[in-house]
């Protein structure tokens, strides 16, 4: 370390960080207790079964190197989801389906690696353009529900209010939801026989800017037809990626990946790393 | 009779807590067992936050040791926030384990390990949630056996009437008898009950049942005698002392939580006991003697711990960690084997005189060069000696000069104030080691971009120590002492702005005192803070100096009687009837040796100065060096 110019930026001795040569991303899962994580918490995980499984994962350079593995839009803490992602950066290639299972015996039960493919094209994050939900909502009446949801649907705009980190925020909860459907099934919390009877609303409800969650369509649902659940609703992400309008609901975010893998779409070649 | 999982119910409640995460268990290498296949069941509980309580080793040793006998199975509980606690209640929920959410009072034994005093309250809570009477003789056969551990339990008096027991001492092969003896009373039909139980345990010499003691005061308040009150309970009651740590070479495969906690790291006790005689030190003198885990043991469960639990960062603990016999080659070896993994090696507790820039060169090798930490604990060479804390300012200065010179930045000291003896000068002089350290880091360096932060808490008088006849010194003198340090220190346009200032008021000392060095009688107090709403005592946003004084005024009970008064030789102490093997005249002539400023030199290096814990307890001193050598792991 210098220690008679404190105008540059000290740097650690040794040689820099191995270069990241392949990209994965990887497609998780957080089911039944393990839906109680946080995002701080999930990445803490991720970093410690990516040691446990030997992954060569690149590190950033710096006094304090920090694993490259980069997250995209967490479900929040108390929702399930079915479809969270993340990206690792490599320093050697590895291959995806071994990962997979090795990443997936590393986690705890609860936390589940479903789908991994190489990263072949830019800007997965920007492909999350929608999600779908699934609430269930023990003790609802259907009835109620059913009607709750016309008079949203009807709506062209619901205002809420949301306590968020910078304050209370007030927008519109209606734009944002492409489809909202209600039927009947039964809860399923976490390592339970299935429950007694409740209402299923499942919604897809586009990504925007505040973030329209299922707990915001739940308000909005309140203040259009005093639709209040008793108990809070048990939410899955079902799906997320990019919007299919021939069917209303979000795509796998992992086509265009696996396209390019099979050389059909040259465009994204530019965003090819490393030398497989 | 089988126990259902309470879950589905504390399900209902975690989308309204903070950190829900913290209550649903799942942790790697976690265990839950079948529960009918097992006899005898313990609820393990470190009654403070998962945060805090989940790393605990002693908690994770047992609990790996327990689970590992096939007859026996053990959960984890800890001490659930306030936010929860009302749903609990309204809810009727009971206080549930972690790993089965199973209610605690369907448990054989609730095992509680009590590291500080200030968990008291956080048990009664549990206590009171999990349906289990508070007081131990109202207690039925039904009721889980509710037993102590920890350093504080070497004076387990203040909660005495809440306890059916308690252990001193390493937990591993007591734990293991304990569970022997219930597995085999239950395998005789219970005979007897829960009192033949405790007899049972009380009988084979190492557990304390105190309802089987009756206690004996002086009009003025004193103890008269502590005496057992039935045949077949001895006098004294031993502590345990594991003597082999190679041979327990827990824990095996850490917990690793999905919330956050205070420590991310794999750690590994390097060894156990410390015989540089900090008079101040509870753990030094309770914990004697020295045995060390060798060199290739500490080695192999490095290895396995991290394998086992993706922790990037190992912790080698002690009591002062470079003062094992190997600990150059086991700095290097560590070192060598990890390099280019980023693997961060730490070692808590260094002394100032153990201190070598060679091992700190190793420590930091694969990690970060932010900061070190010295304990100097007194401000002046007068107060260091009374303290027998023997470490000269030469000591420090050459230390801290030497690690500014190699590329540290930031060292931090850590003092006590309110010390047996102490002056205002005393505690300012704290100000002028701080600024010589500063300046000596400046000439070596060339440069001002260097710091120093000065850490200070209020000090405690401890059982079992030679300052367990001491007058605690009032809070008032201690913030007094405290506010002319900080003046001292801010005040200074030399060095005041590389000099960091932390410090806890002396209010939770004086109720840490009281619980403490606190006989029978102070269980009132702790059961009207409690009952007053009193929980998480170890925690500035929830403890309450007031409530304290305030409750302990109600139940009769005189905080300064407890806390300020100096003991006589001949006073019966709360705890004389636990033995942790110091011969109590051995303590008495080192508590006049602190008084004349007169030094004890450790034994590991210089002859017996006969404390008494060896030939008392049947142990002798364990140290290297070996001689091995930590094989670099091969690469597969």
């Amino acid at each position: 370390m210098r220690k008679d110019d404190s105008t540059l930026k000290p740097v650690p001795d040794g040689p820099p960080p191995a270069p990241v040569v392949q990209r994965l991303r990887v497609r998780y899962a957080k089911r039944g207790r393990l839906r109680f994580t946080s995002h701080r918490d999930i990445s803490r995980a991720v970093e410690r079964a990516v040691r446990r499984a030997d992954v060569p994962v690149a590190f950033s350079a710096g006094f304090s190197p920090h694993p490259k593995i980069s997250y995209a839009g967490a479900a929040p803490t108390g929702v399930a989801s079915e479809a969270e992602y993340l990206e690792i950066g490599l320093t050697s290639p590895c291959d995806p389906e071994r990962l997979r299972a090795d990443l997936d015996g590393s986690l705890p039960p609860g936390l589940d690696v479903v789908d991994v493919v190489v990263a072949r094209t830019g800007g997965l994050a920007d492909r999350l353009e929608c999600s779908a939900w699934e609430l269930r909502l023990p003790g609802a009446e259907t009835g109620l529900a059913t009607v709750a949801v016309e008079k949203f649907l009807a709506a062209d705009r619901v205002e809420v209010e949301r306590m968020t980190k910078k304050g209370l925020r007030r927008f519109d909860a209606r734009a944002a939801v492409l489809t909202l459907a209600v039927s009947e099934g039964t809860t399923r919390t976490a390592g339970q026989k299935p429950g007694p009877s409740c209402v299923i609303l499942r919604m897809v409800v586009r990504h925007a800017v505040p973030a329209v969650r299922p707990d915001d369509v739940l308000t909005a649902l309140r203040l259009v037809a005093d639709f209040a659940p008793p108990v809070p609703p048990e939410v899955t992400r079902l799906a997320q990626g990019p919007l299919d309008e021939s069917t209303g609901e979000p795509a796998d975010p992992f086509d265009l990946d696996r396209d390019a893998t099979r050389g059909g779409d040259p465009g994204s070649a530019d965003h090819v790393v490393g030398d497989l | 009779m089988s126990v259902e999982s309470l879950f589905p119910r504390l399900e209902a409640l975690l989308p309204k807590v903070q950190k829900p995460i913290q209550y649903v268990g799942g942790e790697l290498n976690s265990t839950v067992k079948d529960w009918d296949e097992a006899t005898v069941r313990w609820a393990l509980m470190y009654p403070d936050a998962y945060e805090v309580g989940l790393p605990n080793q002693g908690v994770q040793i047992l609990y790996e040791i327990l689970n590992e006998m096939p007859e026996t199975l053990a959960e984890r509980t800890y001490a659930v926030w306030p936010d929860l606690e009302a749903l609990m209640r309204s809810e009727g929920l009971p206080q549930f384990t972690v790993d089965g959410h199973r209610p605690v009072r369907a448990f054989d034994v609730l095992g509680l390990s009590f590291a500080t005093e200030l968990g008291y309250t956080n048990m009664l809570t549990a206590l009171d949630l999990a349906g289990i009477p508070l007081r131990a003789d109202e207690r039925g056969d039904d009721d889980p056996i509710v037993l102590a551990g920890g350093h504080a339990a070497f004076n387990p008096e203040p909660i005495a009437d809440f306890l059916d027991a308690a252990v001193l001492g390493d937990g591993e092969q007591i734990a293991i008898a304990i569970s022997e003896v219930i597995r085999e009373w239950k395998s005789e039909g219970s005979p007897g009950g829960r009192n033949e139980v405790l007899m049972r345990l009380a009988g084979s010499g190492g557990v304390y049942v105190p309802k089987f003691y009756d206690v004996e005061y002086h009009a003025d308040g004193r103890i008269k005698r502590v005496a057992p009150n039935r045949p077949g309970v001895p006098w004294r009651v031993n502590k345990h002392t594991v003597m082999d740590l190679d041979e327990w070479p827990y824990p095996k495969k850490p917990l690793v939580p999905l919330a956050e906690t205070v420590h991310e790291r794999f750690s590994v006790e390097i060894f156990r006991g410390c015989t540089r005689g900090c008079r101040f030190c509870q753990a030094g003198m309770i914990t004697r003697p020295v045995r060390e885990r060798s060199i290739s043991t500490i080695g192999d469960m490095v290895e396995v711990g991290l394998k086992e639990s993706g922790f990037s960062e190992v912790g080698l603990l002690s009591l002062s960690s470079a003062d094992h016999s190997e600990i150059a080659e086991v700095a290097k070896g560590l070192a060598d084997r990890y390099e280019g993994t980023q693997t961060g090696l730490s070692l808590p507790s260094t002394r100032v005189d153990a201190f070598n820039i060679d091992l700190a060169n190793e420590f930091s090798r694969n990690g970060r060069r932010s900061g070190l930490t010295f304990a100097p604990e007194g401000g002046s060479e007068r107060m260091r000696k009374v303290i027998n804390k023997m470490v000269t300012e030469e000591d420090l200065i050459r230390t801290v000069t030497a690690a500014y010179g190699q590329g540290w930045r930031q060292v931090k000291l850590y003092f006590m104030c309110g010390l047996p003896t102490e002056t205002d000068e005393d505690v300012l002089g704290i100000a002028d080691l701080a600024k010589k350290v500063i300046k000596a880091g400046r000439e070596v360096t060339g440069s001002r971009d260097i710091r120093c932060t000065v850490s200070i808490g209020g000090f405690v008088p401890k059982p079992h120590t030679p300052f367990q006849w001491a007058a605690q010194c009032d809070d008032e003198t201690v913030d007094r002492r405290l506010h002319a340090l900080k003046m001292a220190l801010r005040g200074d346009r030399e060095y005041g702005k590389a000099i960091g200032f932390r410090y806890h008021d002396g209010k939770p000392s004086i109720v840490e005192g009281l619980l403490s060095r606190g006989d029978r009688r102070v269980g009132a107090a702790i059961l009207a803070v409690w009952a007053d709403g009193g929980r998480f005592d170890g925690w500035s946003e929830h403890f309450s100096f007031e409530r304290w004084l305030r409750c302990a005024a109600e139940a009769g009970i005189d905080v300064d009687w407890y806390t300020t008064r100096e003991r006589e030789e001949k006073e019966v102490l709360p705890w004389d009837h636990l033995d942790a093997g110091l011969d109590r005249e051995w303590l008495w002539q080192d508590w006049q040796d602190a008084v004349n400023d007169v030094e004890v030199e450790d034994c590991r290096w210089t002859p017996c100065y006969d404390c008494g814990v060896c030939p008392t307890m049947g142990t002798e001193i364990q140290i290297g060096p070996t001689g091995k050598k930590l094989l670099p792991l091969t690469v597969v």
